[in-house]
């Protein structure tokens, strides 16, 4: 996994609540076997209309938000299905930053696992944010957001934090409990299912 | 101070505990299905990884399969390429696999508890949020990412953070049990929770209205705790759970001894805390229609539509969400729910497709016609379930009505078969989310109980089936 690095852009307002993977990825491209390529079809559905024309009032096709690395959005942002596709979707995109009230807990979870920063803010920062039209720096190692007039600061995990810095892969970490997890299996009651 | 069911399943399974973060989880059981699946394989070969445990790994086809004559090839190409994608990675992988041929075929949270492959007390995953559905089984069950997925094929854990516990408590007796089910629990309680009012915990439900449920309601409640935000949901086993597990195709060998451990340690203590709690009275309940967006915007059948400053409480991003929703559905407050018509029905998904959900709808359909402006349909969960429902003449009860009768599989639940809606059609759903688009672009779900589908689906509106004769 790539290191986080820290970002600096203006921010993509997307003043909704509720906003579901089902949106952020719609399911007709579930289909695809790779982990690329898909953030032409990011929010498809609010971008496009049926006859795939571009929708002119949706925020990602307003070109003053080309370029945006920073997604700020409303309450319970990636509720709904685990498609991890989502998050591989607003990455491809470009978005490496996402903020909100709060996060449906796989969305969350999926995003350390490439790479993205999913931060969670008070409502009334986030009102705010939703506002900001000027460039916002978003600093991962001091934990800071730095706007044109104040800077915020935000809790992470350290864990959570030292995994996006080092671009760590979770696997080979696990893999460093081998001793741990064989001794596990060796106690464990639960028979296998073949 | 004693512990709660959750507490108790995650201290067994801590491979490794670290101070501020997350534990190293073993997973006993993990299910895997064609969508979320082939990233992680290639996970696996890019590093030149094995699966661990193959023995605890089990794949199934279900979200793209078609649901029609399955001796046709299929017509969609990039479907047909993910299926062939599962076939190919789990025989390098030595993994089992009911393919669309295997008369153990469905949907992923139908077939494992059919298949005694779900066992109270272990750690259960798939790359699907409704994984939380094997709770009912007093198992500890959690949808992951593909990630996750590629984690768990080649270490047999997770790290994971340890959520929180919620109490959700349903007290009394139920009385109209056929026209008030376990749908229209969960829909309440989805209602008065939010749709984020159980994230970060694990829903434990109890009390006499959950513990008088049948293990297929049962599944159908902890499916949808993913609805209400929630981590996992579970109910604490009972002989109903042993005794449905019980001489099943892979129920382990060794099962009454493990019947008599569970008897004893997989309940809540009763001097357990949980971190929330949320009370509810059976006979508050009534048959639930949503109208809008997300579950949470639902109501009861004998309600008007709400006003978005009703549902909102006041919260100015809730009402905006409220009114977005009423114009994608293209509905108005005050709208009484019996007076809103429908074009389509459908039976079926990892919710409501099980064997008892279509006796229940079956009830309804006898004898009746479809109204002439609905298409309705009816896919069971699994092919066992078809063919159990079948060897009851139940497909002929829905045939006659003017049905149609369709092979297993998740279908218009998330329509990434052909099982779609057109732009415009409202559609009378047994299936888990009302989301945009998600039975078809354009198309407007509303989220019912089996019962409900199917007398929306004679009359071509939704009626309240309290007023019906069910017994």
């Amino acid at each position: 996994m790539k290191p986080f690095e820290n970002v600096k852009s203006i921010v993509t307002p997307l003043d909704m609540v509720n906003v579901d993977t089902d949106q952020i990825i719609p399911k007709q491209f579930l289909k695809l076997v790779q982990k690329s390529g898909f953030g032409k079809f990011l929010f498809f559905n609010w971008r496009y209309d049926e006859n795939k024309n571009i929708k002119s009032d949706f925020i990602l096709n307003d070109s003053k938000y080309d370029g945006s690395k920073i997604l700020v959005a409303g309450d319970n942002f990636g509720c709904g299905s685990s498609r991890e596709h989502a998050v591989w979707a607003l990455d491809d995109y470009g978005f490496s930053v996402i903020i909100s009230s709060s996060f449906a807990d796989i969305f969350f979870s999926n995003c350390f696992k490439n790479g993205i920063l999913p931060i969670s803010l008070d409502p009334k920062i986030v009102e705010k944010l939703l506002q900001e039209t000027n460039y916002v720096e978003v600093d991962l190692e001091n934990q800071i957001i730095r706007t044109s007039s104040e800077n915020i600061s935000f809790e992470i995990n350290s864990h959570k934090k030292k995994i996006l810095l080092e671009g760590l892969d979770d696997i080979a970490q696990t893999f460093e409990f081998e001793d741990n997890i064989r001794a596990f299996e060796e106690k464990s009651t639960v028979p296998s299912v073949l | 101070m004693g512990k709660t069911l959750f507490e108790k399943i995650w201290e067994s399974h801590i491979v490794v505990e670290k101070q501020n973060e997350p534990d190293l989880i073993y997973i006993d059981r993990h299910l895997v299905h064609e969508v979320t699946s082939p990233q992680a394989f290639d996970g696996l070969r890019m590093n030149n990884r094995k699966v661990r445990r193959p023995d605890l790994t089990i794949a199934t086809m279900d979200h793209n399969v078609p649901t029609t004559d399955r001796s046709l090839p299929m017509l969609d190409e990039t479907s047909s390429i993910q299926i062939k994608t599962l076939e190919n990675n789990c025989k390098d992988f030595g993994i089992k696999l009911f393919d669309i041929n295997s008369p153990n075929q469905g949907i992923v949270h139908v077939i494992g508890p059919q298949l005694g492959i779900t066992l109270p007390g272990s750690t259960i995953v798939c790359g699907d949020s409704h994984t939380s559905t094997h709770g009912a089984f007093g198992a500890l069950a959690l949808g992951i990412g593909t990630s996750e997925v590629e984690h768990v094929l080649a270490s047999q854990t997770l790290w994971l953070e340890k959520p929180k516990t919620f109490e959700v408590r349903v007290e009394g007796k139920r009385k109209n049990t056929h026209a008030v089910t376990a749908k229209d629990i969960i829909l309440s309680i989805i209602k008065n929770i939010g749709t984020a009012g159980g994230t970060g915990t694990v829903i434990e439900y109890r009390g006499e209205g959950i513990s008088d449920l049948s293990m297929d309601q049962r599944m159908t409640i902890c499916n949808m705790s993913i609805e209400g935000g929630a981590r996992a949901g579970l109910i604490a086993p009972d002989e109903k759970t042993f005794d449905y597990l019980r001489n099943r195709e892979y129920t382990p060998k060794n099962y009454e001894s493990l019947v008599d451990s569970w008897r004893d340690d997989l309940k809540t203590d009763s001097d357990a805390t949980f971190d929330k709690q949320f009370i509810l009275d059976i006979n508050d309940i009534t048959p639930q229609v949503s109208w809008g967006t997300n579950p949470g915007m639902t109501c009861d059948v004998d309600e008007p539509i709400p006003s978005p400053d009703e549902f909102s409480n006041g919260d100015p991003n809730q009402k905006k969400g409220a009114e977005k929703a009423l114009e994608y559905m293209d509905l108005k407050p005050g709208t009484m729910i019996e007076d809103i018509k429908i074009d389509r029905v459908f039976i079926g998904s990892c919710t409501n497709a099980r064997l008892e959900d279509l006796i229940e709808a079956s009830k309804i359909i006898q004898g009746q016609k479809v109204a002439s402006n609905v298409s309705a349909m009816v896919v069971p969960g699994s092919q066992m379930v078809k063919k159990q429902a079948e060897e009851m003449g139940l497909d002929k009860i829905f045939t006659d009505a003017n049905f149609e009768w369709r092979e297993a599989g998740c279908s218009m639940c998330l329509g990434m078969n052909p099982d779609i809606l057109s732009p415009g059609e409202r559609c009378a759903s047994t299936s888990n989310r009302n989301f945009e688009g998600r039975q078809g672009n354009g198309g407007r779900t509303h989220l019912v109980s089996p019962v409900m589908a199917a007398a929306a689906a004679i009359n071509g509106h939704f009626v309240d089936v309290r007023k019906l004769d069910l017994n």
